[in-house]
């Protein structure tokens, strides 16, 4: 369980130009969540991972990761962090080696980096054969999972991802987001980051809602998707097809606005459209 | 009479890499109306950027021509030119951002070109106001959000008059409300006259378009209205892109075997559909 307890964070303190980033922030992740983080630029979604992560040093309040200050070595190291646009971290000759340059910092023995190395390829769906091939000549998808892959090889039991889909087109995106499900049926905790509303609808079990700094709303992302009050607030929008549905419902139609998937909208429309034509034949 | 602004005749272009030549256009030709709204979509990798960098020259051709208003982008005395009449805005506003104060931004290009001063107050004001960002005139840019800032990006290309405006992704960075202001921005310049090229990931985005150009593997492979483009849902799939939501939904359930009419393409189109059933 990560631990979070009245966390407050400015940065620049004492300064001209201090700026309060997180306010009395209390939370805790579960083992087995799938726990999304939302806000609008500037809400202190980045400032939060970091500090979860252990990057940035604490100046009030706690966090544990299963009982233990982050602060702590076997405690940060078993978080994982992946930032926006990792491919631009990648440096190495070889996705191998990149993959095999955490894990080699831990000091891990050689054949136990080769089974890592391997295995966080397979979990990220990266065919074996791209182990020699340079990072720098694969696709934008690619790239991203190889960046993922070494944070993976670090076996972290919590993983971070910090906007995992941006910038990638739709079939990566969908790729992507079906290995970190993946993941997270194998037992990794997941938080990320995410602009994308529909992918927090699709994913998440849960959803923390950032707004200057506080949190706004903690809870599943139906209910969040409902409160059209919180979402102003917040500066967010219900993802494409919730949208859909209240416009259906603000046309006359008489279907159910509470709809996040695309499944849902197509039963519910469905449902509606012969409901009509049941009617019509009476 | 409509007006031809831009002309794309057999473009290829290919990158010199280590690794050896890569072709990433390969004979493009394509015809762009002033005062035309196109959107560019194509999975990562297809040359949309590539695409975008010719238009106004960042990037010349390896063989082909385009024509920015009857003038070739290869000819070095048409370089300057050509780029006042195309603006860009890319992805990441912060790397387009120049000054510590938001006005002085907006005026650093008008600067450049040495025009008088009363004359760059009033075309940064304006600017301002068409991006809608007149309030933050004296803030630090740094103290924006990303949608601000792109929105500041914008006003950076309107304030040099540019006639034609390339958008590389300019969204991908943005969370939704950054999202709906800066394609409510462009939307509006589209409405003022200017001719509006969009490259995006984010199909309901290039719904709003005239025309879609779709791009696979260095090649455009169709072009057509966002109704046409979006109609056959199933290979928008293969190429390995998406359609917008009221597309998805209408096919979904004429799989299910309502009678829909083809050409679905927004939430109220999808409404009106399903009050006649």
């Amino acid at each position: 369980m990560i631990d979070i307890r009245k966390v407050n964070f400015t940065y620049m303190s004492k300064t001209p130009f201090e700026k309060t980033a997180l306010r009395e922030i209390s939370f805790s992740v579960n083992e087995g969540d799938f726990l999304a983080i939302a806000g609008h630029t500037g809400s202190g979604k980045s400032t939060l991972i970091q500090i979860i992560a252990g990057l940035i040093d604490l100046t009030e309040g706690v966090v544990e990761i299963d009982g233990a200050p982050v602060a702590e070595k076997d405690a940060h190291r078993r978080i994982g962090i992946v930032f926006q646009y990792p491919e631009y971290q990648l440096f190495e000759e070889t996705v191998e080696k990149d993959i095999a340059f955490g894990p080699r910092n831990f000091g891990l023995a050689e054949n136990e980096i080769a089974a890592r190395v391997d295995e966080s390829m397979k979990l990220v769906g990266l065919s074996a054969e791209l182990k020699n091939s340079s990072p720098f000549e694969l696709s934008g998808g690619q790239k991203r999972r190889v960046a993922i892959a070494g944070i993976l090889a670090l076996k972290p039991k919590y993983l971070i991802l910090d906007e995992p889909t941006a910038g990638l087109d739709p079939k990566a995106r969908n790729n992507l987001l079906a290995e970190i499900k993946k993941l997270h049926r194998a037992g990794v905790t997941i938080i990320f980051v995410s602009h994308s509303m529909e992918d927090i609808a699709r994913l998440a079990n849960r959803v923390i809602v950032l707004a200057q700094g506080k949190i706004l709303f903690d809870g599943t992302p139906r209910t969040l998707f409902s409160q059209s009050e919180i979402l102003k607030q917040a500066g967010l929008m219900p993802p494409p097809v919730t949208q859909l549905m209240q416009e259906l419902r603000r046309a006359g139609l008489n279907v159910g606005a509470e709809v996040i998937t695309l499944d849902e909208a197509e039963r519910e429309i469905f449902n509606i459209g012969s409901k009509r034509k049941k009617e019509q034949t009476l | 009479m409509i007006m031809e602004i831009i002309r794309v005749e057999n473009l290829k272009h290919v990158y010199q890499t280590a690794a050896g030549d890569k072709l990433a256009l390969d004979d493009i030709n394509l015809t762009v109306d002033a005062g035309e709204f196109v959107a560019i979509i194509g999975t990562n990798g297809s040359g949309k950027s590539t695409l975008a960098k010719h238009f106004n020259a960042l990037l010349k051709p390896t063989a082909g021509k385009i024509f920015v208003e009857n003038l070739d982008t290869a000819d070095e005395k048409n370089l300057w030119q050509v780029r006042s009449n195309v603006g860009m805005v890319f992805q990441n506003p912060d790397n387009e951002i120049v000054a510590a104060i938001v006005e002085d931004d907006i005026a650093f290009g008008p600067e450049n070109l040495g025009i008088e001063p009363q004359e760059i107050r009033r075309r940064v004001d304006l600017a301002l106001e068409t991006v809608n960002m007149t309030d933050y005139k004296k803030f630090s840019p740094g103290k924006l959000s990303g949608g601000q800032k792109q929105r500041i990006a914008i006003a950076g290309a309107v304030a040099m008059r540019t006639k034609i405006i390339v958008f590389d992704e300019p969204t991908a960075m943005l969370d939704p409300q950054g999202r709906r202001e800066v394609l409510g921005t462009i939307k509006k310049l589209h409405a003022q006259g200017l001719t509006i090229i969009l490259i995006t990931h984010f199909m309901e985005e290039a719904a709003a378009a005239n025309r879609v150009v779709v791009m696979e593997s260095g090649r455009i492979i169709k072009i057509g209205t966002p109704q046409e483009i979006f109609s056959d849902v199933a290979e928008i799939k293969r190429l390995g892109l998406d359609v917008p939501v009221a597309v998805e939904i209408a096919e979904r359930l004429r799989r299910k075997g309502l009678r829909l009419p083809k050409n679905i393409l927004t939430a109220a189109e999808l409404a009106d559909a399903l009050k006649g059933i």
